[in-house]
């Protein structure tokens, strides 16, 4: 089992190494899209402040989004999806490989560009460190969830639309508990009980969301 | 060993392919799948491979049921279709890598090689997939096959696109693989010199007359 998960993980990050342009595209949105609110609403720094954590948060689930669409459409294409599929292991075992190289590759260069961007937003360190934190336990739940938006508009034509009109309502409460920590922070309250939330949210997802991918990802193939 | 189907129907959209289909394979023996295009021979391969459900009856690998046996029946069976499932970014090389590792082995460069220059890729051994010939990428794919050491082999159509030497060369990995006591479940609509192979015909829809090639022939000019 653990050499299947691991040659599903090591297979999508050598994917990744030879098509730089295809996951640094979701990367730059996010940066563009966060760097545009400064220029947009002025540079009071405590305006800034007060929206930060939301801009950042929803940033990080359109540009989740942009990179999802590919996660298995390319396999199902060229019939790779097929094999791994065959393989003696379950398909949710497959699933949850996919899911954390997706993570790898777009979760975890989030983390190490939000501080970056925090600054841009005039925020203090405890709040950035709170920002990261949040980020950390709420981009598992994009790249979770979104393999199921993107399992079950598999071969559908307008599939990136479809998985946008899916997919969102579900982050809506990675958004809720990932920015409102930052804000609970901001205001003095602590980010404690929204963080616990949050990382309730992700276990949850970290428990259904591959079994319900591999699920979609069967009917895909039939 | 033994691969049987029992009563097996397949139905595709309103229209039932075929019904009560009754086979039974044993090592040693090839399975020949027989019938006209659209008759479902690529159906009944994709249910022997478990990739879809049948209508009604089940197949099963030494009496029983493939979805009970699942783990065992997938150490021993691999599936080559259309789809080639060779990732166009990576090396014939990581390529069998990659196929192998997804069937929980692991299998070292200096195992894979000798292989891929048996299917007369020496030339292209570090040269991404995507600047190969349709007919290449089938032979990394056939190599896969051949380096996971499976026992039952169903192949969709497997000389499709190989040249005059690629079919004699297949012709004789056939011919060994059954003489070593392996399987084969395989369509072709190409001749096939298969001598001192035991091979069992299978037709699936109504047998091709002559009359029925020169009707439809007619009606597609209609």
């Amino acid at each position: 089992m653990w050499r299947f998960l691991i040659t599903v993980i090591r297979r999508d990050l050598l994917l990744a190494a030879r098509r730089k342009g295809d996951w640094l595209t979701s990367q730059f949105f996010f940066v563009m899209v966060v760097s545009l609110f400064p220029l947009g609403i002025g540079a009071d720094p405590e305006q800034l402040r007060r929206v930060a954590g939301g801009v950042l948060w929803v940033a990080a689930l359109l540009a989740s989004l942009l990179s999802l669409q590919r996660l298995y459409a390319d396999d199902h294409r060229d019939g790779s999806l097929e094999q791994m599929l065959l393989s003696p292991q379950p398909a949710l075992i497959l699933a949850l490989g996919k899911a954390t190289a997706h993570w790898l590759i777009f979760g975890l260069p989030l983390l190490v560009i939000a501080p970056l961007l925090g600054l841009q937003f005039a925020l203090p360190p405890d709040v950035i460190g709170t920002l990261v934190i949040s980020l950390a336990i709420g981009t598992p739940i994009l790249s979770l969830l979104g393999g199921v938006g993107a399992a079950l508009t598999l071969g559908l034509r307008g599939g990136g639309t479809l998985l946008t009109l899916l997919i969102l309502p579900l982050y809506v409460p990675a958004l809720i508990f990932g920015a409102g920590a930052v804000d609970g922070i901001l205001a003095g309250m602590g980010a404690e009980a929204q963080l616990s939330l949050l990382g309730a949210f992700m276990g949850l997802c970290l428990l259904l969301a591959p079994w319900v991918t591999g699920a979609a990802l069967r009917v895909s193939v039939d | 060993m033994r691969l049987s189907t029992h009563n097996l129907a397949c139905q595709r959209g309103d229209r039932r392919l075929f019904s009560g289909l009754q086979m039974d394979l044993y090592a040693g023996q090839l399975l020949l799948v027989q019938g006209g295009n659209g008759r479902g021979k690529t159906s009944f391969l994709r249910l022997l491979a478990g990739l879809s459900q049948p209508e009604a009856g089940e197949v099963r690998w030494n009496g029983e049921s493939i979805s009970r046996t699942r783990e065992a029946y997938y150490q021993t069976m691999v599936y080559l279709a259309h789809a080639n499932g060779v990732k166009d970014d990576l090396t014939p090389v990581e390529n069998v890598q990659i196929h192998v590792g997804l069937r929980g082995q692991k299998r070292t460069q200096a195992e894979i090689e000798p292989v891929l220059v048996r299917m007369g890729l020496a030339a292209c051994l570090d040269l991404p997939a995507r600047v190969l010939s349709f007919g290449q990428r089938r032979r990394v794919a056939l190599a896969g096959l051949l380096v996971s050491g499976a026992m039952l082999w169903i192949l969709d159509e497997p000389l499709t696109g190989l040249d005059v030497r690629g079919v004699a060369e297949m012709e004789t990995l056939l011919r060994e693989h059954v003489q070593a006591g392996g399987m084969v479940v395989m369509t072709t609509h190409q001749p096939l010199r298969l001598q001192g192979v035991d091979t069992v015909p299978l037709q699936i829809g109504p047998l091709m007359q002559v009359d029925d090639l020169v009707s439809e022939s007619a009606s597609a000019e209609a």
